[in-house]
This record gives C-alpha cells, structure tokens and sequence, in this order.
C-alpha cells in the first residue's frame, strides 16, 4: 500500500492478440479527473476480446475501481477478471464490489428541461397564491387563538401565571434598555431636524410640538413594535419551531395538552402587556431626546418643554399612539408562533421561518399603521 | 504488544491491551488520556491502539465517554492531558494544512448522521469530493452517486434532503459521505442504533464488505452486541475511566469484572451469543 506513489496510467497494447488493457500507476481519487481524460481516450479501443492487466497498478480505490470497470463495460462481466485471481488483497473484491454496486443502482433519471418563460410566470402565480394561502392561514390562526383564549379565561386555576411571567420578562423587561435607547436617540434626531428646518421661519420653539406629536401619535408605538417584531417575532418563532422539529409539539398532543393554549396563549398575553408599557416608556425617553437636544440647542429649558407640552398637545394623542399598541402587539405575537408552528424537521426550515416571520411582522405592523394614520386623519382624532 | 505482519481480515489475533512500542500496524495510538470537564473525569490514563485494517468495536455503560473518546481521537475534543497519534501524528499540533490533510484519511458517522440539512443527500456526499480532490461537479455527482449505490441506497434517495429519509437511509446517506474521500480509517458512532434489525444485520454486512474490499480500519462505538459478535475483531472495554480490556470478544468476555460480566453474559448478551453460534455452525455445515 505504501508503494511510491505515480500517477495512474492505461494504454491498449494493439500489438498482441488478443490486445491488452495495460493498468498501471495509482488508480485513486487524487487523479482522478487525469484518469478520467485518459480512460475517455482508449475507450474506443476497447472490445469483447481484449484482456486486462493489472500488474502494473499499485494502488486503487473506490473511484479507480469505477473508472476501470466502466473502461472494461464492453468485456462480458463473467470474463473479466477470470484471469486475475492471484490479484492481492481486496482489489478484485473492490473492482467486484463497486460493478455490483452500479449494477443494482436504479436507471439514470431524465435530464431537466430548460427552464421557459412559461416556469417564470407560473412561479410567479405560485408566489401569489401562496401570499393569499399565507393570509387566510394567519387569519385562521387568529381565530385559533382567541377561541383558546375564551376557554382558557372562563378557567382561572388553567392559568399559566409562570409561563406568562416569564415570557413578559423576556419580551417586555429585558427590552426596556434597548427601546429607551433607541428611542432617546430618535427623538433627539427629531428634534436637530426641526430645530434645523424651522429656524427659517423662526419658528423653532414647535419644535417642541414636532417632537411631541411625532412621538405621542407615531413613533413611541411604531419604533417600539419594530424592534419588538426583531426581537420577540423571531425569539417566538425560533423557540416554537425548534420545539416542532424535536417533535415536543407532537409530544403535547399526544399527552391530551393544547399547544395553542400551552405555548401560544401566554406570549400573546405577555406582549399584550409588554408592548403597550414599552411605547409609554418609548414615548417618555423619545420626549427626553427631544427635551435634551432643545435645552442643549434652543435654550428651551426642560420645565418650558414641559409647560409647553402641557399646553399645547391635547391628551388625545396620546391614547391615538396608545390604542395601536395592543392591536400591534397581538399581530406580532400571532405571526411569530404561526411561523413557529409551520416549521418542518430541519434547522434549515427554522431559519427559512424566523426570516419570515420578521419579515411578515414588520410589514404587517406598518401597513396597520398607515390605514390608522388615515383612519385617524379623517375621524378629525 | 508486538504486531508484525498483516493483520488478515477476519482473524483477529490474541492481543493483550496496554502500551507498546510503536510499528507499523497502529494506524491510531492514544497514550495516557485524560479528558475532564470541570470537576467531572471522564477518562484518566486511558490507552488504546488501533491496528490497520481491524474492526474495533468499543463499549461501555452510558455516559463512559466512547463518544468523547472518539472526538479526542478525530481532534474535535483536545484532551486534558496525554497524547493521541493518528497516523503517528498529533493532530492538535500540526498546522492547518497539514492537518486538513490528514482528516482527509478518516472518515467519521455521526450518531445522527450529521447530514447538512440544506443540502441534498447526493450534494452531501459530492461537497468533499469537490473541496478537497478538484473534482468538478459533473464528476463529483458521478463519483457520490457510485458512493450511495455502494452503500445500498438507491438513485431515489440522492435527490432528497435529509428531512424526508428515514432513520436508516440517513445513516446509510452518512456512510456514503464519510467514504467520500476514500479514507483508510472509518469511526463509527453507534452505527446501527435507531435501526431494525435486518437494516442492523444489513449494515453490519455492509461494513464487512466495505473493510474487506476497501482494507478500511473501522473504529466502532456501539451497544449492539449482535454488531460485536458478527463483525468486530477486537472489542475495548472503557470502564472506570479507562480502557479496562482490549482483546477478541471470547477473552474480553471472560473478564472478571462485574460489569463485562453483566454486559456480555446478560440475557441479551447470552441470545447474541447463541445467534453468532447458530450463524457459524450453519457455515460449518
């Protein structure tokens, strides 16, 4: 086995009758595709009658021994390797092995056609009917979820008080800085961008109202259910898909339990809860930005800020920003476990999935909020 | 232990366990492992060798560390403490090239298979063929697909993806990648757990064939006694942290040891037994 090493070579030898196939050198994967140029070249001269040499070889494998019996196709099976019974070791059962394995292997499978206009558009057609398949399936879901939910309600001690701790902690609290955070800085951006635009008119001192309204009426809730969507769409998809791919779906099932109520229910409550407390404090730390940047800038101390917010914006935007939340909040909940739930076996799968569901969470929450912009605009509110 | 000369498929020799000196024939040698995680022991001065062209089978009670034992072996688990040698080499020191080349030499079935779920049984098995010998794709397909015939699948499987076969396919699936390379040792992590057991006996026959044909050296972790009584030609023993007994089955199972005792003279270990002892008259006669 550890003979020098030389590269695989095979020449018909016309001169001899009958003539002979004559092997030698390494027949292994490392030349292979040299082997294969090769064998693609004395193919032609092989016929029934010609007789293998395998004294020269020294080394083969599984892809050598392939090539050779493909070379030797046109020798009947049972001539073959009559001659060769004093080969050492397992290179007959190799060169044996590897025909039978072909042998027994099933037919090759027609080539694909080229793909054509018509796939395009029939792929096209695919993509829309599985975007209505999507929607009537969320709406379904939906319907799921709040049946569950009357049953659960009417059974205080079903409660599932822990789980719904947990998850509340775990979309709500531990989301606190990174919502303050963001929107501090927004509502500082807000604030530059008034302070800039009207100093032309000498209107600076509405920048007080730009930042109030912007954020009561939009941004406190819209910002919030974005990042919530990132953050807690994909956790909830992420943790009920790879619960379906182990099977533990399954495993509620057979023990009599009810996902929904299980696994759905609780992150739907603790968002509920979660989303409209985080755009309060989204709207508090954006009017800080706002009220930092003015005192900073406009010599717009944080007490006029103050008196001016109280004056100025009427408490109605305030509960516009606020009444969203909820709805927001159920619609995340709602697409990040149906995703979870269409998980299928693979990892791959749950990836695909988490992707979808923020994708899905966030373009579901900003459509929402544009038809309440416009609902909201002509109610006068 | 002083091996000269082939070992011949099939007839195992009387082997002692214990440390020797180094020859030809020991293709894996562990020296003095030790393998801790945290304040938990998993092996102390564990030794082992491995011989060129046997089928080793290793056993032991759950949680003894074959697994962890294997990974030390393949350098995914750098050991606490001592030495492994594959190929007379440690892995662990050598640098990367050097060390990809010689993980080209072994191929390794993990317990779940391990196969990529995005991609296709038939890519799976092309991937290293294409990274590691500059194949093409054209000719890596080609070459996978004698691959999955070799291990006894058929072309239906090669297209789908390792979430719709089924637990035997994706074991044979995973044996037909760790051949890819066509490598000279084999490590096997509970190859026919999860099996039936005519797809057990199939894949038992099937690894025969495979070391008798290719000259493969086959490391096995296993619980499945009917797999050591059919195939393998030597059978370790890891037990209290090491390797308590490394020899052919008959002597391993005359080892005074509760557990050994236990393991092979149980009420499965007798009906394996007996079955082997059918399976052998019947070839007398």
């Amino acid at each position: 086995m550890n003979a020098t090493s030389s590269a695989g070579q095979a020449h018909v030898d016309t001169g001899s009758s009958p003539p002979r196939l004559m092997l030698s050198g390494d027949w292994t994967l490392a030349s292979y595709p040299e082997l294969l140029q090769t064998c693609e070249a004395i193919q032609s001269q092989i016929t029934a009658q010609t007789v293998i040499d395998l004294d020269g070889l020294s080394r083969l494998d599984t892809a050598g021994a392939d090539l050779i019996n493909q070379l030797c196709e046109p020798i009947p099976a049972a001539e073959r390797w009559s001659d060769h019974e004093h080969q050492p070791g397992g290179r007959l059962a190799m060169l044996r092995l590897v025909a039978q394995a072909r042998q027994g292997y099933g037919p090759p499978p027609p080539p694909p056609g080229r793909r054509t206009l018509t796939d395009g558009l029939a792929h096209i057609g695919e993509v829309m009917a599985g975007i209505g398949q999507t929607t009537v399936q969320l709406l379904g879901f939906g319907g799921l979820v709040l049946a569950s939910l009357a049953r659960e309600v009417s059974h205080p001690s079903r409660w599932r008080l822990t789980a719904l701790n947990a998850q509340i902690e775990q979309t709500g609290w531990n989301a606190i800085p990174i919502v303050a955070l963001l929107t501090f800085m927004v509502g500082a951006v807000v604030a530059f961008l008034g302070a800039t635009v009207l100093k032309d008119f000498g209107a600076t001192i509405y920048t007080v109202d730009l930042v109030a309204f912007s954020f009561l009426r939009e941004f406190g809730v819209l910002l919030t259910a974005i990042l919530l969507a990132g953050r807690t769409a994909s956790a909830f998809t992420a943790q009920i898909g790879s619960m379906r791919a182990n099977q533990e779906v399954d495993a509620l099932r057979t023990l009599g339990l009810d996902p929904v109520a299980l696994l759905v229910i609780p992150r739907v409550l603790a968002l509920l809860i979660s989303l409209p407390a985080l755009t309060f404090i989204a709207m508090l730390a954006g009017l800080c930005g706002g009220a930092m940047v003015c005192s900073l800038t406009l010599d717009i101390s944080p007490t006029m800020f103050l008196g001016l917010l109280h004056s100025d914006i009427p408490v109605a935007n305030f509960l516009v920003g606020l009444v969203k939340a909820p709805i927001f909040a159920f619609v995340i909940a709602l697409i990040g476990c149906r995703e979870g739930f269409r998980v299928s076996g693979s990892a791959a799968s749950v990836g695909a999935h988490t992707t979808s569901s923020v994708v899905q969470s966030i373009f579901v929450v900003i459509l929402l909020d544009a038809l309440a912009a416009l609902f909201f605009m002509e109610m006068g509110w | 232990m002083s091996g000269s000369g082939a070992i011949m498929p099939g007839t195992a020799r009387p082997a002692t366990s214990g440390t020797g000196t180094e020859d030809q024939d020991v293709v894996v040698a562990i020296h003095d492992l030790r393998n801790q995680f945290g304040p938990q022991v998993v092996h102390d001065h564990l030794d082992l060798q491995i011989r060129r062209g046997e089928i080793l089978g290793v056993v032991g009670g759950s949680g003894t560390g074959k697994s962890v034992l294997l990974r030390s072996i393949i350098g995914l688990q750098p050991p606490t403490q001592g030495e492994v040698r594959v190929f007379g080499e440690d892995l662990l020191s050598l640098d990367t090239e050097a060390r990809e080349k010689l993980e080209q030499r072994f191929g390794v079935l993990f317990q779940n298979g391990a196969l990529f779920s995005s991609q296709t049984v038939i890519e799976n098995i092309a991937m290293p063929m294409i990274e590691h010998a500059g194949l093409d794709r054209v000719q890596a397909t080609q070459l996978a697909h004698l691959k999955l015939a070799l291990v006894g699948l058929t072309r239906e499987a090669a297209n789908k993806y390792p979430s719709e076969l089924s637990g035997g396919m994706v074991k044979r699936a995973a044996l037909a990648r760790a051949l890819a390379l066509d490598p000279e040792i084999l490590f096997l992590d509970e190859p026919t757990a999860g099996l039936d057991p005519i797809a057990a006996a199939a894949f038992d026959q099937l690894i025969q064939t495979l070391r008798d044909a290719l000259g493969l050296t086959v490391f096995l972790v296993t619980h499945d006694l009917d797999t050591l009584y059919t195939i393998c030609d030597r059978v370790a023993v890891i037990s209290q942290k090491r390797v308590l007994v490394c020899a052919p089955l008959d002597q391993v199972a005359e080892t005074p040891d509760a557990w050994v005792q236990a393991y092979f003279h149980g009420p499965r270990g007798r009906a394996a037994e007996a079955a082997s002892l059918r399976a052998s008259t019947r070839q007398v006669d």
